[in-house]
């Protein structure tokens, strides 16, 4: 009976809508300076159980093509396990992993962005992946909240 | 009593779920991405320069959050409470120390076809010929712009259900001080000839469908196509397609470089990396966010005794921006893609 009420109100609970938006893009706003943002989201995607496969410098490229710009990289992560089985079970995928962030300065301050793994439900909706999705997106708006909150 | 303490414990929580709503929290996770922790513009324009604050009216606040602004990158926000929204809207407004403006929902009588007139001589210049807005995001500093802040879409169906025609003509009337925005009335403009333009604004209602996406449900997710040669050869060809396109070669790795250990790689399966910086320049203008398409990627992929040429397409997600300007650039994206596959197995 106690059991039953507990639950009862942990879904009461669960049901009080939040931020919980099925949005197209994961974006934050960080009140940190580009350098300082990318060393702690590098860390935040190690803690988080990823490896971060490249840092591409985007910036890099463009100002030496002569094009002026901010702080512009993109982070890659991935989890070899995960890697593993997209490879051998759900190749189509390959073109989209590893998965990647937009980490660009706005001023002082920096902004992240990415693709709500979400969307890949909608992407491929036939490959049974709705579990892995869901992780992905967990797992990037944690690793979001752990450079938020160490701001 | 025990099922008494689990309910008032879960009460409890609510209350926190609920303090958690509090303007400030609401705005800094929804809204502060693109318009700036103080309002100060972004990706998106700035909602606390005074002179927007006292001639928008919080209705215009509310309508604009649930609306959006769609092809515009503003987002709908439909998923938020009306507790929710009126907390943002207590936020914004507590930059100013002004009460809101309070507009009435009756229409300014004008000559739409005047106005029309008089908008291209005055407005579009900025606001575009057909009121569809500058080009580009809000304020963003990350690279050089044309004007301090975006000319915003008069013509888009979430501008015009949140705007009334008072608050318009306010604007006209007044402009927004510290923005490219003058006041017409001292431009030299008649209160007559401001009526007049309010019509023609108005008038952008019957353009249907002006502002949407286009759909993409149709579109495939991946560019895929068999390559006749093997891995190595389908590579070489790929370079030699990049540099013959104007590319400049970025990098070949294996797929899983830096995914696993070092020499465990699995050769069969290798990425290209390519990019016009030149495109990319004029890509990020539009839209800083866009690194999503970056850079230019095809995968070759040896599975079972196929060789597979693989890239993700552009077009499949270029409504995920909500940025209509972008749908140009994501159709000529996937045409690069498919030109370089074919020209690598040509
Ligand atoms: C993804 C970026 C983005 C997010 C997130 C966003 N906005 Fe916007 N917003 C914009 C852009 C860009 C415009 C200007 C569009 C145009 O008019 O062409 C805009 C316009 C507005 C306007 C109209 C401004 C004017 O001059 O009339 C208001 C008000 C506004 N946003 C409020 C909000 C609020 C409140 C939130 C959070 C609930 C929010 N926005 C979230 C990008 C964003
Ligand atoms: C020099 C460029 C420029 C010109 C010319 C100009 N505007 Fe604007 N307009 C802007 C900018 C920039 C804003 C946004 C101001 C802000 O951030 O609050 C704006 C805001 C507005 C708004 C409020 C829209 C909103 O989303 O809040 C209206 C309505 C408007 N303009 C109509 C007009 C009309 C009609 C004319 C011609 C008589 C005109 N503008 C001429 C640049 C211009």
């Amino acid at each position: 009976m106690i059991t039953r009420m507990y639950k009862l109100v942990l879904i009461a609970l669960l049901l009080i809508p939040s931020f919980a938006q099925a949005d197209d893009l994961i974006m934050r706003r960080i009140a940190v300076d580009f350098p300082e943002t990318m060393t702690t989201l590098q860390a935040s995607v190690i803690a988080q159980g990823y490896r971060v496969s490249r840092v591409q410098r985007v910036d890099i490229g463009l100002t030496s093509s002569g094009y002026d710009t901010a702080e512009y990289r993109l982070v890659f992560m991935a989890r070899p396990d995960q890697m593993d089985l997209i490879e051998t079970k759900h190749p189509d995928l390959i073109p989209f992993v590893p998965l990647k962030i937009t980490i660009f300065a706005e001023g002082n301050e920096t902004i992240l962005v990415t693709l709500n793994p979400l969307k890949f439900n909608e992407f491929f909706p036939d490959e049974g992946l709705g579990d892995l999705f869901a992780q992905w997106e967990k797992d990037i708006v944690e690793i979001f909240d752990r450079v938020q909150s160490e701001q | 009593m025990l099922r008494i303490f689990i309910i008032g414990f879960g009460l409890l929580l609510h209350a926190s779920a609920l303090a958690n709503h509090s303007g400030q929290h609401l705005y800094d996770q929804n809204c502060a991405t693109c318009h700036g922790f103080n309002g100060s513009g972004g990706v998106g324009v700035p909602l606390s320069l005074p002179a927007f604050l006292d001639s928008v009216s919080d209705n215009y606040l509310v309508k604009t959050i649930r609306h959006g602004r769609p092809g515009r990158i503003m987002p709908a926000f439909k998923a938020l409470q009306d507790e929710e929204v009126n907390a943002i809207v207590a936020h914004i407004r507590s930059w100013s120390d002004k009460p809101a403006p309070i507009y009435t929902d009756k229409s300014v009588q004008g000559d739409a076809t005047k106005g029309k007139e008089l908008f291209a001589a005055h407005c579009a210049i900025c606001h575009g010929a057909d009121g569809q807005g500058g080009p580009g995001t809000g304020v963003t500093m990350s690279r050089p712009r044309s004007l301090p802040i975006l000319a915003p879409a008069l013509n888009n169906s979430g501008f015009l259900a949140s705007a009334s025609d008072e608050m318009i003509k306010h604007t006209l009337m007044e402009g927004r001080e510290g923005t490219p925005m003058v006041s017409f009335l001292n431009d030299g403009l008649s209160e007559q000839d401001i009526n007049d333009l309010v019509a023609h604004v108005r008038s952008y209602e019957k353009q249907a469908g002006s502002s949407s996406m286009a759909p993409v449900e149709d579109e495939p997710s991946i560019l895929v196509s068999e390559s006749p040669y093997s891995v190595e050869e389908t590579v070489d060809n790929l370079v030699n397609a990049v540099e013959s396109m104007n590319f400049r070669l970025i990098r070949i790795q294996d797929l899983e470089s830096g995914v696993v250990e070092e020499g465990k790689e699995d050769k069969g399966q290798v990425i290209i990396y390519s990019c016009n910086f030149s495109l990319l320049n004029e890509a990020l203008k539009i839209d800083p966010r866009i690194g999503l398409f970056l850079p230019c990627r095809v995968t070759v992929f040896q599975h079972g005794d196929k060789v597979l040429i693989m890239a993700a397409n552009p077009k499949k997600m270029s409504d995920v921006f909500n940025n209509r300007e972008l749908e140009s650039v994501c159709r000529d994206m996937k045409q690069v893609y498919l030109d370089m596959i074919d020209e690598a197995l040509f």
